[in-house]
């Protein structure tokens, strides 16, 4: 193995604890309520088309998309329609959302259940998008993008590359790693599907190489297929994002505000990949998902296969239950994660982990005075420079903040975890970011 | 050397007079006009460039006034809340106008989630700014309508009229509260209102913003409106309206009758700056003692005597309203 690639500016690397890295996926039990919020995707919340006291089969369609950005949203149980009503989802704002009392496990007919490989492709690329967006799939590695949105390039734009993001740069994270070693073979079929779909003959599966096994396993299963290949890169955080993933893989930049189609790329989360393959070929809508239940005082870090809808509180009783000296309850990594405020808020379909943090190291240090050490700008992996960005986001100079290319964030965190002053630049680096664009859009509305 | 002296002199000399006369026509033929009433009403504003009136300034608002005066001979909808009924008669003075005397107005927090009324259930860790956390999470007490105690409001007020309590985690406004409305605008849960003063300071509002159902709002918070709607039946003013869940007292109807505090069961409806009342047989806790009675923690139903007590004087009134309530 040469020189591992990897991206060109900043990043960071965080300690792994990859402590769930051998737990086997498991099914957990199906929990007796359900919680189903409307908004499980990035762009318009779906709108409920079931009523109360309906009976539902899992996989029956429970939503449908409202307008051009958002996705349909299925039963992940059978039962009976409790109450549609405002529910709470992670960052603790009530929504409207669907209850369901489950009663047994009966699937809608035309679910495949067999665990039997069906890798003949016999669909058009545009059934294949069609079978994507009824199923309602949304990017798996949290950001939720619907996915058949990225099936479909603009007019002028081609896609030449499919990148399948199997880097989960994530600390502590593994369920993208379980899923490759478990579900490998349906990943590449997967693969192929979205390949039939984008009309791309080549495919790259980005790996990190803290992941030997799936490399190495992944790469025995890709010798069959034509066109697709696996990159081990080297471990560097935020490499699962798309930008630095594509600068990484084919070594093109993003230009500032585009999307990844106008460099001829698309990309792909490996648990996209599967739903894809499972909605294709096995009929079966985005109802059930894989996530990581670790931390480090948690008695069994496992990986389970969870409906969608079931409670946090659920997982965390399967993982042997709360430890005791528990600080914090991140909902995703502990990078992008977001602290929730109760066990009671639903998985969704772009929830990867539940990360419990010890007292100890969950709560912020105390903040002292910027030194101009510049490591904030050495690490960030869109050349910012978030000292800046922050300051004049925490003076409301929002027109500098635009100038200064804030929009580029991706909000990683890698500045705000190489603070030597404990700055909290994230927090003033999303608000600016989240001001700044409502001031754009706005300019947009008034012409 | 004389004349270098003077050769030097009448050089300059001339070189000014040419000046000056090119001066002096530029001047006149691109003089701007400008009313000297702007200057002078300028003059007689408070100078606090606030933007309370809507205006970038005391200047704009000035011209803004001259303005109005000259073309629609009125002053309506210009008030510098700031400067108050004098400094408006003085404006109008100087345009030789008469000017409405327009209620003053503060500012009045709606919300009562104190640490007793609504608990924290979490730790909120972060950028002190009210803007970030409410766009990050809905609040440490589970009421996402409620005060987020960051003090956004107390960096926005200019004229130190505003400052968190450290103990209830709210603001509190003092009299020193010109309506300029920064606090409102930099509020980011509409929690600030700005309303009349009222005779004696005296004011009654709704010391909340939940929109949620009765059950959940009360779930969070002890003193939220359930929406009950008793305060609504009880006006005879209709000052009183309920939507999504939640009273509002349209403080020009309101004629401060104290009404609907009585009624109020969760005291979510507040009344500032009155006398307490006299302890009467049938209502044995004063509306003061009742804000945080040892039943509002155990979160037992509040004062149902009281309750009572008021139902029972207004029982005519009260069974017609059901009627039409039912119809």
């Amino acid at each position: 193995m040469g020189i591992l690639k990897t991206f060109a500016l900043g990043g960071i690397h965080p300690k792994e604890n990859k402590l769930s890295v051998n737990a086997v996926i498991e099914t957990l039990a199906i929990p007796k309520q359900a919680f189903i919020p409307m908004g499980q995707n990035l762009g318009a919340p779906s709108k409920p088309v079931v009523k109360r006291g309906d009976k539902v089969k899992t996989g029956q369609l429970l939503a449908e998309a409202s307008g051009f950005i958002s996705t349909p949203i299925h039963s992940p149980v059978s039962g009976t329609i409790f109450k549609i009503d405002n529910i709470l989802n992670s960052s603790g704002y009530k929504q409207l959302g669907i209850i369901i009392n489950v009663e047994g496990d009966e699937w809608d007919e035309i679910i495949d259940r067999s665990e039997e490989l069906v890798s003949n492709i016999d669909y058009s690329s545009q059934e294949i998008i069609d079978k994507v967006k009824s199923a309602g799939i949304v990017g798996m590695g949290g950001a939720t993008f619907p996915t058949y949105v990225k099936l479909m390039p603009p007019p002028g734009n081609t896609a030449e590359y499919l990148i399948i993001n199997g880097v989960e740069c994530e600390p502590y994270l593994t369920s993208d790693h379980r899923l490759m070693l478990e579900k490998g073979k349906e990943i590449v079929v997967g693969t192929q599907l979205l390949m039939k779909a984008l009309n791309v003959t080549k495919a790259i599966i980005g790996i990190e190489n803290n992941k030997p096994d799936a490399i190495n396993h992944m790469t025995e299963l890709v010798k069959a297929a034509e066109g697709i290949s696996i990159m081990p890169l080297k471990v560097q955080y935020p490499q699962g994002g798309e930008k630095q993933l594509i600068k990484a893989a084919v070594n093109r930049e993003v230009p500032s505000g585009k999307l990844p189609i106008a460099v001829g790329c698309v990309v792909q989360n490996v648990g996209t990949a599967f739903a894809v393959y499972e909605a294709v070929q096995k009929n079966k809508p985005l109802f059930e998902r894989v996530v990581t239940v670790t931390g480090k005082a948690i008695k069994k870090p496992s990986n389970f296969l969870v409906r969608i809808g079931t409670p946090i509180k659920e997982l965390i009783d399967a993982a042997e239950g709360l430890p005791e000296n528990t600080g914090k309850i991140i909902n995703g990594g502990p990078m992008m994660g977001k602290a929730i405020s109760s066990t009671d808020i639903p998985i969704v379909k772009g929830s990867s982990g539940i990360l419990l943090m010890e007292n100890e190291e969950s709560h912020r240090e105390t903040e002292s005075p910027c030194i101009r050490c510049s490591k904030c700008t050495y690490v960030c992996p869109m050349g910012l420079e978030p000292f800046l960005l922050s300051k004049v986001s925490k003076l409301g100079k929002f027109d500098i903040a635009e100038e200064e290319m804030i929009m580029d964030c991706i909000e990683c965190g890698s500045c705000q975890y190489t603070c030597p002053a404990n700055i909290p630049l994230l927090d003033y680096l999303r608000l600016g970011k989240n001001k700044t664009g409502a001031i754009i859009r706005s300019r947009g509305k008034t012409g | 050397m004389d004349n270098i002296i003077l050769i030097a002199i009448a050089a300059l000399g001339g070189v000014g007079f040419v000046a000056a006369v090119i001066l002096f026509f530029i001047a006149k033929t691109f003089k701007v006009y400008e009313d000297p009433n702007i200057d002078t009403v300028e003059e007689a504003l408070p100078a606090a460039n606030c933007g309370g009136c809507g205006f970038p300034g005391c200047r704009a608002f000035a011209e803004a006034t001259v303005k109005s005066a000259k073309d629609t001979k009125s002053l309506v909808g210009l008030n510098c809340s700031v400067g108050g009924k004098e400094t408006m008669q003085e404006v109008g003075t100087i345009l030789g106008l008469a000017v409405e005397a327009s209620d003053p107005l503060i500012a009045v927090i709606r919300c009562n989630g104190t640490p007793t009324n609504h608990p924290a259930k979490a730790k909120y860790e972060g950028a002190t700014s009210c803007a970030f956390a409410h766009a990050l999470s809905g609040g440490e007490g589970g009421c996402q309508y409620s005060c987020l105690g960051l003090g956004d409001c107390e960096v926005a007020c200019d004229f130190d009229a505003l400052f968190m309590n450290s103990e209830t985690g709210l603001p509190v406004v003092n009299d020193k509260c010109t309506a300029c409305n920064a606090c409102v605008v930099a509020c980011p849960r509409d929690i600030i209102e700005l309303r009349k003063r009222g005779p004696k300071e005296r004011r009654i509002f709704v010391s909340c913003v939940n929109a949620e159902k009765g059950g959940s709002a009360r779930k969070n918070c002890q003193t939220a409106c359930i929406g009950c709607g008793k305060c609504e039946k009880v006006c005879k003013f209709d000052a009183i309206t309920i939507t999504s869940f939640l009273a509002y007292i349209n403080f020009e109807n309101c004629t401060l009758c104290r009404k609907c505090v009585e009624v109020c069961p969760t005291n979510a409806i507040w009344e500032v700056n009155f006398k307490p009342r006299k302890p009467k047989a049938e209502r044995p806790a004063s509306v003061v003692e009742r804000k945080v009675s040892p039943t509002a923690i155990e979160g037992k139903p509040i004062p149902l005597i009281v309750t009572i007590a008021a139902e029972q004087q207004q029982k005519p009134e009260n069974k017609e309203d059901n009627k039409e309530n039912k119809e």
